[in-house]
């Protein structure tokens, strides 16, 4: 009992000490857990509000859209074999459909009008959350589109006939006439499409890659919107004994998909069905974008912490040497060491998966705004015993992979060397020392400290690598999404702003860290350096250069590393790449943030008094 | 405008007047140098005496344009070099100081060579030149054959002598040394001293600071200090302690 309370002391003493270190240290450790606590709250986020979604509006099993013959309305056998058909037990429709143009708040958009009845359907009936259901005269609009285009119950909006003008590659949609204004009735939510911004795109009525939201209106109104009866598609909303079976009936009846165009002649296309289970995993599709990119990002920040914590940890060896001499010579055991030096860590890694576990539980609703299209939404409560557990192991895993070869070799050290604090000499690399001896002193100087200490420069370059791999997946991502308009484009976009700055920002710290730990190691070198004539310039040039030219390796590495990781990370789609000037200007970028962040660590290493630690190395 | 860089027409190599060096303020207050005045003339070798923290290495240190006066003047070779800028007191160092430290100060990674080639590599010597250079000087003071060992691998008294052809590296107006000896056993010492001996011999201006009697009997010159200032200078006649060789308890 006695040792654990030592133990414990110890490493409160020693945090207390260096408040500034521990709370870099928590800062980095909690970026990779919050951004894990992030993706594993956005698992399982969309299933439950889905469902609580389907419950409530008696959602379909099957949705069909049959499309009318020319110049009248849709074939009734096909109607009779959907409704007939074995395992269906209930149904509604047909429900009239149509693309329109929707104006409100000065903004313009597509949208899906549905005409409806009054009276309440059997299958699907949407459930208003602010306002009524239709009225002639009244519209609802589907709840997250609503709050996209800011809209609530009492305002107006107008409703206008689409005009698909082909031009370039994508076709040009407008409203045509003066449209039709409607009072809204109000907001809906329904499991029969995904919620906005996701499109609902029955049987191909998405124009374009615009955005599609969901409008509901009387069927007679509905109607209205257009003359001719075959520009409306007929939807039949169909229930089936066993729900499971949906998958299986929708492919069963639904053309194979590599039928060719018109193979029914002059008829109408044949009917489009779709289940249940895809449009959960649609409404989900949004969230699981944002969930991907930021599991990953988590690996990246966790693999970027375990490098903060191995330099943090590293440079503070060097200075707990003398600590851990003291210690033997009391009698300290190496295991006692060991624990002392661990325990520290181990404290702040706990600490930091608390504080990544709130923040990113408090923080993950504003991740599934998109939800607000169905019913619940994400928060504390989807926090898991499991993610506890992996996020906490996270954290912990950080920092023992970090601290326990350190600590293990600290504790092996021995007690004279430890307290003459002389016990990592530097490695020698001669033909790095011979190169440099052709090269410019600030240079000379660079590629021989950063000799010194081979383990610390792996460390810089596997960051910076790490870091430019993010920066390049995530510019990759965004130009995939280049094609992209609409709200999910733009919450993506946003989801990968936060990871790359929080990348860069440890990174950055990373880079500072290194500076310094790589100043007070080489403080001898450098002071030895100056009485032998170097200038202050050349020293704080040295000790840049030995940022520098790590991170030009780890940016060299990180352009392949990064294409290879959205590959991994989205296996099933292309992989795309960033245009070809930004692959080229991460290198130099990543060079010149990295000498402007090590200028001032370098300065304040390179102007320490020359005399006074080279007397200090006579102590 | 500072007159006071404006250079001597005649006078030594290396002057300092009321020099003066304090650490820290207040109660804390320490008065490391205390108004010295010195001047040392080519090709002379001045040695300096004195107890444990009397100011020796402190003053070194000022010469050599490592510290900073409290107050007075430096000058070297008639510049005043105690108001000069960074860069340019690293450009003296580089030119005209060569030191030799107590703890040799080579560096770990570096073979003996590499350490010698050094300082002309900073003043932008080419490398094949620097390399050879080093490698004679190496053989100058005895350790041609071990210029590619490591420090690591060097005695205390090897180590020295490298220090001392490091410091000799880019033919120094003054050599500056800090207790040469202080960390060598007797017969280390003696090689150290026949190396300073040659060298004050071809007319190498040399400043000593040490503790030992039988270095500073080989001076032209002793300064005894005592509390940061000079206490006694006694002019010795280069010879009346006879030739190093005979130095009672040096040799074998």
């Amino acid at each position: 009992m006695g040792r654990v309370l030592l133990v414990c002391r110890l490493a409160a003493r020693d945090l207390r000490r260096r408040p500034t270190e521990a709370v870099l240290l928590l800062l980095a450790i909690m970026a990779a857990t919050t951004t894990l606590t992030l993706g594993l709250v956005l698992r399982g986020v969309i299933d439950k509000p889905y469902q609580s979604t389907r419950e409530a509006t008696d959602g379909p099993d099957v949705i069909a859209a049959l499309f009318p013959r020319i110049g009248g309305g849709v074939d009734p056998a096909e109607v009779k074999a959907l409704t007939d058909a074995p395992g269906v037990v209930a149904y509604s429709g047909p429900y009239p459909v149509a693309g329109a143009v929707l104006e409100a708040n000065g903004r313009t958009v597509v949208a899906q009008a549905q005409g409806r009845d009054t009276a309440v359907a059997q299958v699907d009936q949407p459930k208003p959350t602010k306002g009524g259901w239709v009225r002639p005269g009244g519209l609802v609009l589907e709840a997250a589109f609503a709050e996209a285009l800011d809209i609530s119950p009492g305002d107006r909006v107008t409703l206008k006939p689409i005009d698909v003008a082909a031009s370039g590659t994508q076709p040009s949609v407008q409203g045509r006439g003066p449209g039709r204004s409607f009072r809204v009735a109000g907001v809906a939510v329904t499991a029969a499409t995904p919620p906005y911004p996701e499109p609902a795109c029955l049987a191909n009525l998405c124009q374009g890659d615009a955005d599609t939201g969901v409008v509901w209106l009387t069927r007679k109104e509905a109607l209205s919107l257009y003359p001719q009866r075959d520009s409306f598609i007929d939807v039949w909303n169909l229930k089936l004994a066993d729900p499971a079976t949906a998958p299986a009936f929708a492919a069963e009846r639904n053309p194979p998909p590599d039928a060719p165009e018109g193979a029914r002649g002059s008829g109408p296309p044949p009917p489009l069905l779709e289940a249940w289970q895809d449009i959960r995993d649609a409404s989900a599709n949004l969230v699981d974008n944002q969930r991907r990119a930021l599991l990953t990002g988590a690996w990246l920040l966790a693999f970027l912490a375990v490098a903060s914590v191995a330099v943090l940890v590293g440079g503070r060896m060097a200075d707990q040497l003398r600590r851990v001499g003291l210690l033997k010579a009391v009698g300290g055991t190496p295991g006692l060491i060991a624990a002392v030096l661990l325990a520290e860590y181990v404290a702040v890694a706990l600490v930091a998966a608390a504080a990544g576990l709130m923040v990113g539980s408090l923080t993950a609703p504003l991740l599934t705004e998109a939800s607000a299209g169905l019913l619940g939404s994400a928060g504390p409560r989807t926090v898991t015993l499991s993610t506890i557990g992996l996020v906490t192991a996270l954290a912990l895993a950080v920092a023992v992979a970090a601290t326990l070869v350190p600590a293990v070799r600290a504790a092996r050290t021995s007690t004279v060397l430890a307290l003459a604090d002389s016990a990592r000499p530097p490695r020698r690399t001669g033909w790095l020392i011979a190169l440099s001896a052709h090269l410019p002193v600030p240079l000379l100087l660079g590629l021989r400290v950063a000799a010194r200490r081979p383990r610390r420069t792996v460390l810089a370059v596997v960051s910076i690598a790490i870091t430019v791999s993010g920066i390049v997946a995530a510019l990759a991502a965004h130009a995939d999404l280049d094609g992209s308009n609409g709200v999910s484009a733009d919450r993506m976009d946003q989801v990968l702003l936060v990871i790359t700055i929080t990348l860069i920002a440890l990174a950055a710290v990373n880079a500072i860290f290194v500076t310094w730990a790589t100043a007070l190691d080489a403080r001898r070198s450098s002071a030895l350096a100056r009485a032998l004539g170097a200038t202050p310039q050349q020293v704080s040039a040295g000790l840049s250069a030995a940022q520098v030219l790590p991170a030009l390796a780890g940016a060299l590495l990180g352009i392949p590393g990064g294409l290879e990781l959205i590959a991994v990370a989205d296996p099933d789609a292309a992989t795309p790449s960033p245009p070809l000037w930004q692959l080229l200007a991460v290198v130099p970028g990543t060079v010149l943030v990295i000498a402007g962040l090590t200028v001032i660590p370098a300065r304040i290493g390179a102007r320490r008094p020359t005399a006074q630690i080279l007397q200090s190395e006579l102590a | 405008m500072n007159t006071g860089d404006s250079p001597l027409r005649v006078g030594p190599v290396l002057r300092a007047h009321g020099l003066e060096k304090e650490y820290g303020q207040g109660a804390g207050l320490v008065r490391a140098l205390d108004g010295v005045d010195l001047e040392v003339a080519s090709g002379e070798t001045l040695a300096v005496m004195g107890p444990s923290g009397c100011g020796k290495s402190t003053l070194l240190h000022l010469l050599g344009g490592l510290e900073r006066p409290s107050a007075g003047e430096v000058w070297l070779e008639g510049r005043r070099i105690d108001r000069v800028s960074e860069k340019a007191l690293a450009r003296v160092r580089r030119r005209a100081i060569g030191f030799v430290f107590q703890a040799f100060h080579l560096m770990d990674e570096l073979t003996a060579v590499e350490n010698v080639e050094m300082p002309a590599l900073l003043a932008g010597r080419a490398p094949r030149a620097a390399r050879r250079q080093a490698a004679e000087l190496l053989e100058q003071v005895g350790l041609a054959d071990r210029a590619e060992h490591l420090p690591s691998a060097l005695s205390g008294g090897e180590c020295q002598r490298v220090a001392i052809a490091r410091a000799l590296s880019n033919e120094p107006l003054v050599l500056l040394a800090d207790e040469p000896t202080g960390n060598l056993d007797s017969a280390a010492t003696l090689d150290v001293l026949r190396l300073l001996d040659s060298l004050r011999s071809a007319g190498q201006t040399l400043l000593i600071v040490t503790h030992d009697d039988r270095i500073a009997a080989t001076a032209d010159r002793l300064i005894s200090m005592r509390d940061g200032a000079f206490v006694e200078e006694t002019r010795l006649t280069h010879g009346t302690t006879g030739p190093l060789s005979e130095l009672a308890g040096l040799e074998g």
